[in-house]
């Protein structure tokens, strides 16, 4: 298991990994990042691979006859198969490389909705989906008439089971596609139990892994779905590079995405024939040295190991959770009682982005608005958005407590 | 209480705060011969402006109703205790001014028939050390232009 033989969690020892969070910020103030839901900050080790990617193996992938495109080759596909061992892939030709989860998302809705779903088929998303799991969803059933249903979130924020449960009973549900975690009320969604219920009526289940990959262990075959997205920007990667695994009889039966190099087997003017999996789906030059970046990235939170990580933000949920509740006039969004290291709140005296103003004074980074969730803003009758912080494996409880001491005073000055 | 935020006062006077909590002229107009809707869609402030204009186009009454952050509400707020009896070109003049202050912090231009206003505006003009604000303050008047221009809506994006 994971944790076992790895070295004991030591948040200072993993500060130091991070060159940015020694970087001083406004009149001196030490940085207090508590945006990592939206982009994590970058280890020392993830820097050093892609430079040294580019200074000693860098040239384009399955292309060149010659010794550095054979090291870039082997370095792009060491990645994918790390990857498909960080989420237990059957094999690594189930992992297809993207921009981003949304892209990876798209892709799906694309090739999965449009190539091998039936027009009559229903995808059923929830309240709680980032932009990402919604719009692509949309076009869908704006371009082929698919319809789209919406699962209720209690107001707990948990996913309403028996909601989910009604729209699957009439079997026209083609897919399920739900957050594995949300980026708002930090709920981790039953998983095992959405992929019992769909899978039992028929429909398919895309997990959007976007907030959970980062915080805990997936397995997405003990999990039991047919797609996972992620990111590796979240993942304390880089930007660019995105993650969509699916079983490989799915991606067998889905047509290609993008249309050019690298994606074809024989082009003829006449006809082109397809590249096996995954390389169907990932037309183009891919992006070698972000995949390079993500490997190193997947390797240092597996050596930290990926349990440690979950038991370090767990403590930081159950502090921070006792810590908010104290600051007077907050008021927090959801209460899941499996949640992430997600907290969205609204403060009575002020408004969220000039509360983000006043954070950042503090050294504070955190977001303020929708966070690309506005039905559920709206779901939740905040249509002036709400104000995040959001954890990652160098955040510490005194961060937390700084954040609750600078949104008292916050409160004071707005009074 | 002591000093984490001392240096916002610049930013948050106690005008903007208390135009803020208790903006001026905030009712819909129903006999508003002009009207346009304001949105900042990266932070979701939304102002609908109403504006009743004299025969000779003179501003006679301006009003607005909506959601938004102390800055952007304030600067409503000020904005129509601020053109109301202006002509259309006078009000355009002014928002081009003010615009001009909120991203620079100063309006070298500005001559002395835009004087008195400016200064009335002036609590604002803090808003240029926090580029990420100056939509806030500019939304009320991008609104302003939308609605004398007769369109119906305006972005601060």
């Amino acid at each position: 298991m994971d944790g076992v033989a790895a070295p004991a969690f030591d948040v200072a020892r993993i500060r130091q990994d991070f060159p940015i969070l020694s970087q001083p910020q406004a009149r001196g103030r030490p940085l207090v990042f508590l945006d990592s839901g939206a982009s994590a900050q970058k280890p020392r080790v993830v820097i050093d691979a892609m430079v040294r990617c580019m200074e000693t193996a860098y040239a384009n992938v399955h292309r060149g006859a010659y010794r550095l495109s054979e090291l870039a080759t082997d370095a792009y596909e060491a990645a994918r198969g790390a990857t498909a061992r960080f989420i237990s892939a059957a094999e690594p030709r189930e992992i297809v490389f993207t921009k981003n989860s949304t892209e990876a998302m798209n892709l799906v809705a694309h090739c999965w909705g449009r190539g091998v779903m039936q027009p009559g088929q229903a995808v059923v998303i929830s309240e709680l989906e980032h932009h990402a799991n919604i719009v692509p969803w949309q076009m869908l059933r704006d371009d082929r008439g698919n319809e789209l249903r919406v699962c209720r979130v209690t107001d707990a924020g948990e996913l309403d089971m028996d909601d989910l449960e009604r729209h699957l009973s009439d079997g026209k549900v083609g897919l399920v596609a739900i957050a594995h975690m949300s980026n708002v009320l930090g709920t981790v969604t039953p998983v095992e139990r959405i992929v019992a219920l769909a899978h039992a009526h028929g429909a398919k289940v895309l997990l959007d892994g976007s907030q959970a990959a980062v915080h805990r262990r997936v397995d997405v075959q003990a999990i039991g779905c047919d797609f996972y997205c992620f990111t590796g920007h979240k993942l304390y990667g880089p930007t660019g590079i995105g993650v969509l695994w699916a079983r490989l009889e799915h991606l067998d039966r889905m047509p290609p995405f993008l249309g050019g190099g690298d994606m074809i087997s024989v082009v003829t003017f006449e006809k082109s024939e397809w590249a096996p999996v995954p390389g169907k789906f990932e037309a183009g030059t891919p992006a070698i040295i972000e995949a390079v970046g993500l490997h190193a990235a997947i390797d240092y939170v597996t050596a930290i190991g990926m349990g440690a990580i979950e038991a370090h933000e767990r403590a930081l949920v159950d502090h921070a959770t006792a810590r908010l509740a104290q600051v007077p006039g907050l008021t927090l969004l959801g209460a899941a009682q499996d949640r992430g290291g997600v907290f969205a709140f609204g403060l009575d005296a002020a408004h969220p982005h000039d509360l983000a103003t006043l954070l950042d004074r503090a050294g504070i980074a955190v977001r303020a608005g929708r966070h690309c969730a506005e039905p559920l803003h709206a779901r939740f009758g905040l249509d002036n958005g709400t104000t995040r912080a959001s954890f990652g494996l160098y955040t510490t409880k005194d961060e937390i407590d700084l954040l609750a001491q600078a949104l008292t005073e916050a409160r004071e000055f707005f009074k | 209480m002591s000093g984490l935020f001392d240096d916002l006062r610049d930013l948050y006077q106690e005008v903007i705060l208390d135009h803020g909590r208790k903006p001026r002229n905030f009712r819909r107009l129903e006999d508003a011969t002009a009207t346009a809707r304001g949105d900042n869609p990266m932070c979701g402030d939304r102002i609908e402006l109403f504006v009743k204009q004299a025969p000779d186009g003179t501003i006679a009454d301006v009003a607005f109703q909506g959601r938004g952050c102390a800055i952007s509400t304030a600067s409503a707020s000020l904005m129509t205790e601020t053109v109301a009896g202006k002509t259309p070109d006078q009000a355009r003049a002014l928002g081009a001014a003010f615009r001009e202050v909120a991203m620079t912090g100063a309006c070298p231009d500005c001559g002395a028939a835009l004087a008195d206003d400016m200064e009335r505006l002036a609590p604002l003009s803090g808003v240029h050390e926090f580029p990420s604000r100056v939509k806030c303050a500019t939304l009320a008047w991008h609104t302003l232009n939308a609605a004398l221009d007769g369109a119906k809506e305006a972005s601060s994006e």
